[in-house]
């Protein structure tokens, strides 16, 4: 079958490669109907995440059809359509019991890689380095689902894939980062990063009763999605002054609740943007981490920052002295996503929502590094791409 | 038979006798926060053996060198240019300069100063390289750049014979000590449900992967095949010490064992609903020699990785049924799992189980 391999810093490649099977009890097979690249496969493709291997197969935004389930899996049948969810969670354990889908005890072979680095780890991820598993990932013809009767969520008729596709990751992760503000009536909610898991907090934070979200980035496309599709203000922070801006907007009293859907790889004008460049080339610094540091400056005090967005390792210049003398609450992990299935596709089947406004580019598999390309320069004004098998 | 020691402590303990602890446990590993303790106390005594006298010294010495010469790269890189005669590799300067005190500060405060050394003489070609490159440049002086190299020529060869002599104490320092190893887990089923399976020790080779077979021999009596170093299987016969049903099995070697070993496992009622602690005490005596040496290489090289990762592959087995596994899936490479990074995958045992978790 056809893959989209990682073979180094900026370059991917489709490849052919064996078709996968059945290795665990619980295993499922999928022939993927529609796949996606995620802004956290860009950490990938920058280099910037330890523990990646020449050959890995890519992607962890995947749905397609069953075609083969192992002896203990008896919730699925082969045809069955389903959308996987990006963390494999076994559902037994401490975390999975607790529904920390993510936290799960037994789904990560390499543990204590991550162990090293984390002090626990996380649980495994598709197509996301060997310290989390070293599984093969969805941005091929077919992937093998671990725990698949847990990690998978069946579609009903009468849903497109690009309605549901994002169930698996970006959709849930917004969600659950709108979810860790713990939204009041009245709240204001400013989002740094509008990229589609920044649109999915935007929009969810709405559903979620807030009464203003403000959405920040430097791209216009997108601020102009997040103001036409989501409804949200918006700032281009290098047009204006964050901090001010946004207190201006709250009458000096800060946003209710900040959510960081930027991550590791922020940009930042002037000397603090330099500083944290020069220390992540030279690995003094694992993360540029000015997104969350601006987040936490601006944040109403008592209010929470609210972390969906991607970090590896160790940061410096964390305003911890704005974080305790505020009283601020900070919520972040990878997302539950099977916590969210059943709520999250009856938000897609009420109409609430229709998970597709953020797919600017639909590419077949074969033009997956085309699209890492695009998606990584903004070219085209990119948001999201699908990519077709 | 001289009862193991930490067992003599547990009886005392479980008799409500207060006792005091013997310098070398320093409190009731029990309570999770001591393990670090031990470990520092294990640290302690590795530092001791491997640094000492003359090496101890020189290898200081390279380590302030190794600073002293990083901070003048790093501060005063046009200086250097200039007594160099080359231009324009201030920045090369610098991160070679970053280098030097990574690995003088590594040997000052590294736990394996011999691993640093190593480091340093391997750098210290790197410099030898650059400064030949850089007698191209029109503006050399070469005699400046001869002295750099017979300066850095001279500091590697140091750094190289101090690497040996301490990496040879490694060794010896290895196969002098008994291996000791605690490790502790949580799992999400009962005390019963996991003293059940560990006493049936035909399933320990299912998690353990050093083990190949666990026959039972009598009730309390069993012969064990262990994977050996090169391939040699290492066998011996082991006898229940004690036993609490569903709190507690210790064991230990028979007289005439290759290894000297005994252990225990512990299965406490985790509260609030949060299952079992199972803790595992190993503690083996590797015969002296070389085969003794690498022996203790086997358990020794990271035996509480290992222990860690066999009681990982336990929990997997008794929550989930199974152990994941990602060997044989597709890859754009000859191997489905990685060579360098899934070492774990490729120790673990067969991940296809008949067990089945209980309903427990």
């Amino acid at each position: 079958m056809k893959a989209n391999c990682w073979y180094g810093k900026k370059d991917v490649q489709v490849v052919d490669v064996s078709e996968p099977e059945i290795l665990n009890n619980r295993d499922a097979v999928i022939k993927i109907t529609s796949s996606a690249i995620c802004g956290s496969d860009l950490h990938l493709y920058n280099g910037f995440v330890p523990t990646m291997e020449k050959g890995d197969i890519l992607g962890h935004e995947f749905m397609g059809e069953v075609v083969e389930v192992g002896s203990e899996v008896h919730n699925l049948k082969a045809g069955d359509r389903v959308v996987a969810s990006f963390p494999i969670s076994c559902g037994k354990c401490f975390f999975c019991q607790r529904e920390l889908f993510s936290l799960c005890e037994n789904s990560n072979p390499n543990a204590w890689m991550a162990q090293k680095l984390f002090g626990h780890s996380p649980a495994g991820i598709y197509g996301y380095t060997h310290m989390l598993g070293g599984f093969a990932g969805g941005q091929a013809e077919y992937a093998r689902v671990p725990f698949a009767d847990v990690g998978t969520v069946k579609i009903p008729d009468g849903l497109s894939d690009e309605q549901v596709l994002f169930l698996s990751d970006i959709f849930p992760t917004g969600y659950m980062a709108a979810e860790n503000c713990n939204i009041q009536p009245g709240d204001t909610i400013a989002v740094w990063g509008c990229g589609p898991v920044g649109q999915f907090a935007m929009k969810s934070a709405y559903l979620l009763g807030a009464e203003r979200v403000i959405g920040i980035d430097r791209f216009p496309y997108r601020l102009l999605i997040a103001r036409e599709k989501v409804g949200a203000e918006v700032l281009n922070y290098e047009e204006c002054d964050v901090y001010d801006s946004l207190m201006e907007m709250t009458g000096g009293l800060g946003p209710d609740a900040c959510i960081d859907a930027v991550g590791m790889e922020a940009h930042v004008p002037g000397v603090i943007g330099a500083y944290d460049r020069v220390k992540q080339l030279l690995m003094l610094e694992s993360d540029r981490p000015h997104a969350f540091r601006q987040a936490i400056m601006a944040c109403r005090k008592g209010g929470t920052v609210s972390v969906p967005g991607v970090y590896g390792g160790f940061d410096d210049k964390i305003p911890l002295g704005s974080l305790m003398n505020k009283g601020l609450t900070v919520k972040t992990g990878q997302t539950h996503v099977q916590r969210y299935f059943a709520p999250l596709l009856e938000r897609i089947q009420n109409d609430d929502i229709d998970p597709s406004f953020v797919i600017t580019h639909r590419l077949s598999l074969e033009e997956a590094p085309r699209g890492y390309e695009m998606f990584l320069n903004k070219d085209d004004d990119c948001l999201k791409v699908v990519l077709k098998p | 038979m001289e009862i193991p020691r930490d067992l003599a402590i547990e009886r005392r303990q479980r008799s409500g006798a207060q006792f005091s602890e013997p310098v070398e446990r320093r409190g009731d590993w029990n309570d999770g926060s001591l393990t670090n303790v031990a470990r520092s106390a294990w640290d302690q005594q590795q530092l001791g053996v491997l640094i000492d006298g003359n090496e101890k010294t020189v290898a200081r010495g390279l380590g302030w060198f190794s600073i002293g010469l990083g901070l003048a790269e790093v501060l005063a890189p046009r200086t250097l240019e200039r007594f160099l005669g080359i231009k324009h590799h201030g920045f090369l300067l610098r991160v070679m300069g970053l280098r030097e005190i990574a690995s003088g500060v590594g040997i000052l405060t590294g736990r394996r100063p011999s691993g640093w050394l190593w480091a340093r003489a391997g750098g210290a070609v790197i410099d030898i390289a650059g400064l030949g490159m850089a007698l191209n440049s029109d503006t050399a002086k070469p005699a400046n750049i001869g002295l750099a190299c017979a300066a850095v020529a001279g500091i590697t060869v140091l750094d190289i014979r101090y690497a040996q002599e301490l990496s040879r104490n490694n060794d010896a320092a290895l196969s002098a000590r008994t291996i000791e190893v605690r490790n502790s887990i949580q799992i999400n089923c009962s005390p019963a449900a996991v003293y059940k399976f560990w006493r049936n020790f035909q399933n320990l080779p299912r998690f353990m992967s050093n083990v190949e077979s666990v026959d039972t021999l009598s009730d309390n009596r069993s012969h064990w095949c262990v994977r050996g170093p090169a391939g040699k299987r290492i066998e011996w016969d082991a006898e229940i010490t004690e036993e609490e049903e569903n709190r507690l099995i210790a064991w230990h070697s028979l007289p005439g064992a290759q290894v000297e070993n005994y252990g225990s496992v512990r299965f406490e009622t985790a509260p609030g609903g949060r299952g079992t602690y199972v803790k595992v005490h190993l503690q083996y005596s590797p015969p002296a020699g070389i085969f003794g040496a690498r022996v203790a290489k086997l358990f020794g090289r990271e035996p509480q990785q290992q222990i860690h990762e066999d009681l990982h592959h336990l929990k997997q087995i008794m929550e989930t049924g199974e152990i994941i596994t990602t060997k044989g899936q597709p890859a754009g490479r000859a191997r489905g799992t990685s060579w360098k990074y899934d070492q774990a995958v490729r120790r673990q045992v067969d991940s296809r189980s008949e067990y089945q978790p209980s309903a427990a």
